[in-house]
């Protein structure tokens, strides 16, 4: 540690404005904080130092994305053996998953952080911890299958006109990761949409008699809702589906990490459930498709809702600021889902699009609810001074 | 005034960068993102913009001194139509395929925001020769910009330059598949917000000080 730490300090000159390297400083603080606790201290005033600071909140979130992942790698490895009949053990099943994770993830964080660290080079910015969370939830909202170079691609089309172009990290409208998933999405239909693309292996091999690797959402679709899996099954996560949304059970463990540690707003992630469950009711009542006869509750363990409405409505980057707002982007999130699940069937997963589209819509939202309470407290002000 | 004078020269060259109608002045950006999912349509919307702008430039200008105020947007478009229905007809005599790709946007030409443009704020006030080349000039900024989506959105879009598949068939079996949002009006936005970023990092006079 001492050795490193001499090091990294007789190299600093070197780096340090007008030093050979000086353009590369901030890659090379970037190590160094990476590798040290940094110790600048404010040279003036007096300023309220809070223990949450960017890397640790980033940190927390990953914490709570561990279960998702972990139950994602067992599940790609469970599907797969129940497409092509092969039986292996629980420790099997994961390693099997864990293997296929990997280069998804090797990928998404090596374009991602490098476009970030070339980024922070030409505005002359200090790196900063932006991409950790985006890098883990990119391959978790992927279907297994899909190509490397693909994925390449969606990160590097996201980070760049998603982040980077609006000013980097803090500063983009939509969810990064949810941007390079829509990316795909419409560039590449066959990758991310269809039956087979959910299962690993599925695509070039024929798997055993009867079985199909359509998720339940794409199955009530085609017509066959009575093939689809049971509401435990869906909420324990044993169905087909993008890496690490299936298990319902391992994003609430990830819920309870986020409030309890407050840095995931409950309050969004109660009325997207709220929002979802009042517009799955109201399509109850008039039951025109098999959709629309789903039971609302249904609606919360299929396909990537529990995921989007715990990790990536709640990114407080994109969402409302406000507190009455969070409310309302909630809200209108879940009533979104139900509506392009029911009524949009080139779609049959709509929390991607929900979101993105409130995300949009949430600076309006702030808007509104701040311009209210300007004019609530000022007719107060007017009422007194009449008085 | 020579014919070819640096004043004039300047005309023509300075849509194509400073004064681009999509780019700078965000113009015709309608048709520029619908007619873009191949080149060849592409490059003939481009020459047929640049035909109707130059020539109906060259016609308002000579009758600008007769044209009363109050009337002159009725005139001007009278003379726009009647040049987007020539350059209509004879597509539809020489490039019938081409002609019925772009179906409407060629009617659509007579409202693009450009030609209007240019005869407000050029022809009316200038010499016939002066605003014939600065139609041209405009045009060809344009078909400039329109040329370049539509070479990008082909290529990825389609695997294609000009109908010619120029993606080896090699590149397909190793898994590499077309772009489908190549296809779509998002990416000719998108393309055209990165020519307008790669253009203002070359010419830092451009960007707007805030």
């Amino acid at each position: 540690m001492k050795s490193l730490r001499n090091y990294i300090d007789k190299k600093k000159p070197l780096f340090s404005p007008g030093g050979k390297f000086a353009k590369l400083g901030s890659t090379f603080g970037a190590i160094e904080t990476f590798l040290f606790t940094p110790n600048h201290t404010s040279q003036t005033g007096v300023h309220i130092h809070d223990a949450i600071d960017l890397k640790r909140t980033m940190t927390v979130v990953i914490l709570a994305l561990v279960p998702a992942m972990l139950f994602g790698s067992w599940n790609i490895g469970y599907q797969n053996g129940l497409a092509f009949g092969v039986e292996r053990g629980i420790i099997d099943n994961f390693i099997f998953g864990f293997l296929k994770l990997i280069p998804l993830l090797v990928v998404s964080y090596g374009v991602g952080l490098g476009i970030e660290f070339i980024a922070a080079q030409i505005r002359g910015h200090e790196v900063n911890e932006g991409y950790l969370v985006t890098g883990i939830l990119i391959p978790l909202i992927m279907p297994v299958n899909i190509p490397l170079w693909m994925l390449a691609l969606a990160v590097a089309f996201a980070v760049i006109f998603g982040k980077e172009i609006f000013g980097g990290t803090g500063y983009n409208i939509m969810n990064v990761a949810l941007l390079a998933r829509a990316f795909l999405f419409f560039a590449y239909p066959s990758q991310m949409s269809g039956d087979s693309v959910w299962i690993y292996d599925l695509p070039n091999k024929v798997p055993i008699d009867g079985f199909s690797g359509a998720t339940p959402l794409a199955q009530i679709g085609q017509g066959a809702a009575s093939k689809m899996a049971s509401f435990h099954d869906m909420f324990m996560g044993f169905i087909p589906g993008s890496i690490g949304e299936t298990s319902t059970l391992a994003v609430l463990i990830g819920a309870a990490i986020l409030i309890f540690t407050g840095i995931g707003s409950w309050k969004i992630m109660l009325s997207v459930v709220l929002g979802t469950l009042s517009m799955g009711f109201l399509c109850n009542l008039l039951p025109l498709n098999a959709y629309m006869e789903l039971p609302a509750y249904y609606h919360l363990v299929m396909g990537g809702f529990a995921f989007g409405a715990v990790f990536m409505a709640t990114d407080p980057v994109t969402a409302s600021h406000t507190e009455k707002g969070k409310w309302i982007y909630g809200f209108l999130i879940g009533v979104l889902v139900v509506l392009i699940r029911i009524f949009n069937p080139a779609y049959p997963e709509g929390m991607m699009l929900a979101i993105l589209l409130m995300n949009v819509w949430s600076p309006l939202i702030d808007y509104f609810v701040v311009e209210g309470h300007i004019k609530r407290r000022l007719k107060r002000a007017k009422v007194k001074a009449n008085a | 005034m020579s014919i070819f004078s640096s004043k004039n020269f300047k005309l023509l060259s300075n849509p194509l960068n400073l004064q681009n109608p999509i780019t700078v002045q965000i113009l015709g950006i309608c048709s520029a993102l619908a007619v873009t999912v191949k080149l060849k349509p592409a490059i003939v919307m481009g020459l047929s913009v640049m035909v109707v702008t130059a020539i109906s430039n060259l016609v308002i200008s000579a009758m600008r001194n007769y044209i009363p105020p109050r009337i002159r947007i009725i005139v001007q478009l009278v003379v726009v139509a009647t040049m987007v229905i020539l350059v209509d007809q004879l597509l539809r005599a020489f490039v019938y395929d081409v002609s019925k790709q772009l179906s409407v946007y060629v009617g659509l030409i007579i409202t693009n925001c450009i030609i209007m443009g240019r005869l407000e704020a050029f022809a009316m006030g200038n010499k016939p020769w002066p605003s014939f080349v600065d139609g041209i000039g405009n045009g060809l900024g344009y078909a400039m910009i329109l040329i370049a989506i539509g070479f990008i959105r082909e290529l990825f879009g389609s695997g294609a330059v000009l109908g010619f598949n120029v993606i080896p068939k090699s590149f397909y079996d190793t898994g590499y598949i077309n772009n489908g949002m190549m296809i779509m009006p998002t990416a000719a936005l998108i393309l055209v917000g990165v020519i307008i970023w790669i253009q203002r990092s070359f010419n830092k006079e451009l960007i707007e000080k805030d």
